[in-house]
């Protein structure tokens, strides 16, 4: 009967005609993640995963760092990573050990970045008017207190398992976790690495200059980088605790696991 | 609920056809317009003509930075440079007396120059960053003369799409479209620091494209073809570039 329910209001939902389904009264909504939310947030994996893969090949290629305007094997670096290079011209302890992977690299890493780009702007506009951003993202104004604040990472610090509501919505961290990544990092990955970019700075060379020049953005590319990565193993962690399976079916398919279901 | 599927049958067969028709037409735009890379085809294809398109509208007019002389990278940098061949050994040791660039394809009077003869023309200094797609750069001032200037000495014919580059190492040839090849920072380029332009940097003749990485700034440059098409040219993708894996535009 549940079951039956379940289906019965999914399909009355989607349709959005009465239908004699409809007919069977349902108080709450089934759907946890709307269809948009879904498939925006399977590219942006896919993309990440693309654009990780992709960074990490183009890095190693010079994996030394600089700020300011240039950097070359002839001047400080800010810092260099100890891994394997994969040319020759890096100095010392490096060598010509891996093979050249920046066509493919380079290829993949823009053509990841569009689809990417093009998706959050989809996911971002329409959270807008959909209302995702104010019922989902933005946290209640009783949240915003530090009592609030530190019951939220109390419960996290002693790893409680989540409570029956947070399967149906982000608690306070989350929200504000998921802001910072959707208006801060994933902005400041873009624009560092458009400062990248000679032709893209050729038409606006501000957005380069108060980074403090091309090697700069290079540097804080590396770190916001680091910083989403740091996110996603995060997040990962996160879902593994509150449940993989009932987390992953519900960004799979829309649908929770209720109280009720379990018993 | 069979009413409601055909009803949703009908809308997503137009959408889809709407689809359809909007990309062709799209893609007939941009090939008119010249916003299609040569290496369009296969799966980077997409992404590579986003940016080809996006940043030929957005920078076609666009200059380059340049930097004050108190940021010329010093000491001086040059990366490494594969073996030169028996002809440009023989070119070296006659001080490139007889180096000759030599001109052809959609023009009107095909040329040959030797480097007296592109300095006859006025010379201008650029100091602007060359940026390897590795990840290093350096800034240099760059001595030598517009490409424009030569290309209006040859009389491009109007049909002209393409500039065609070689080295004077034949596996090493690039192309560039018209806004690039008429840029006024595309230069080619005898002189750097001052100085004559060093074997290290390219010398004695280099094509210099500030707007894109350091790999469209062909050294030892020999020979200019003008074209309207790049199909005959290699395998067609372009440059040998993108035969070697890389894209062929690299303003990104």
């Amino acid at each position: 009967m549940l079951r039956a329910t379940w289906y019965h209001s999914r399909v009355s939902d989607s349709a959005c005609v009465p239908s004699a389904a409809s007919a069977v009264p349902t108080t709450t909504t089934t759907s946890r993640h709307s269809a948009l939310v879904r498939v925006t947030h399977w590219i942006t994996t896919l993309c990440f995963l693309a654009l990780l893969v992709s960074g990490v090949e183009i890095v190693i290629s010079h994996p030394r760092f600089y700020w300011g305007e240039t950097g070359n094997d002839l001047t400080p670096p800010l810092f260099k990573l100890p891994i394997p290079a994969s040319r020759a011209l890096v100095p010392t302890g490096y060598g010509n050990v891996l093979p050249d992977q920046n066509g493919w690299s380079r290829y993949l890493h823009f053509q990841a970045a569009w689809v990417v780009v093009l998706t959050g702007l989809l996911y971002v506009i329409s959270s807008f008017f959909t209302g995702h951003l104010r019922k989902n993202l933005l946290p209640d104004r009783a949240d915003l207190s530090w009592r609030a604040f530190s019951t939220a990472i109390a419960s996290h610090l002693r790893f409680e398992r989540p409570s029956e509501a947070e399967a149906w919505s982000y608690n306070v961290l989350q929200r504000l976790t998921y802001l910072f990544v959707i208006f801060v990092l994933f902005p400041l990955v873009i624009w560092t690495g458009l400062a990248m970019s000679p032709a893209f700075v050729s038409a606006f060379p501000a957005t380069v200059n108060v980074l403090g020049g091309q090697q700069s953005a290079r540097t804080l590319h590396f770190f916001v980088s680091l910083a989403l990565v740091l996110f996603l193993l995060v997040h990962v962690a996160m879902v593994w605790l509150a449940g993989l399976r009932s987390r992953m079916r519900a960004m799979i398919t829309g649908r929770a696991a209720t109280p009720m279901e379990r018993t | 609920m069979s009413r409601l599927s055909r009803r949703k049958l009908i809308t997503t067969g137009f959408a889809a056809t709407a689809s359809a028709l909007g990309l062709g037409v799209a893609a007939r735009i941009a090939q008119r317009y010249g916003l299609v890379p040569p290496d369009h085809g296969g799966i980077y294809g997409l992404g590579e003509t986003l940016t080809y398109a996006s940043q030929r509208l957005l920078t076609r007019h666009s200059l380059a930075r340049e930097f004050s002389r108190s940021q010329i990278s010093k000491p001086p940098f040059a990366n490494e440079i594969p073996p030169l061949n028996e002809a440009f050994k023989r070119l070296q040791a006659g001080g490139f007396a007889d180096w000759r660039l030599s001109v052809n394809g959609m023009v009107a009077q095909p040329g040959s120059f030797s480097l007296d003869q592109l300095k006859t023309y006025p010379s201008q200094s650029q100091i602007t960053m060359l940026q390897c797609e590795e990840g290093w750069s350096y800034i240099a001032e760059w001595i030598g003369v517009p490409l424009s200037q030569i290309l209006q000495a040859v009389a491009i014919l109007p049909q002209a799409r393409y500039i065609v580059y070689y080295s004077i190492d034949p596996d090493w040839w690039e192309s560039i479209d018209m806004a690039d090849a008429l840029h006024p920072q595309t230069f080619l380029a005898y002189g750097m620091n001052g100085d004559e332009l060093p074997v290290g940097n390219g010398g004695p003749l280099r094509l210099r494209l500030p707007p894109q990485l350091g790999y469209k700034s062909v050294k030892y440059i020999t020979h200019l073809t003008v074209t309207d098409s790049l199909k005959g040219f290699g395998k067609g993708l372009g440059s040998a570039s993108p035969e070697a894996g890389y894209a062929w535009y690299a303003g990104i």
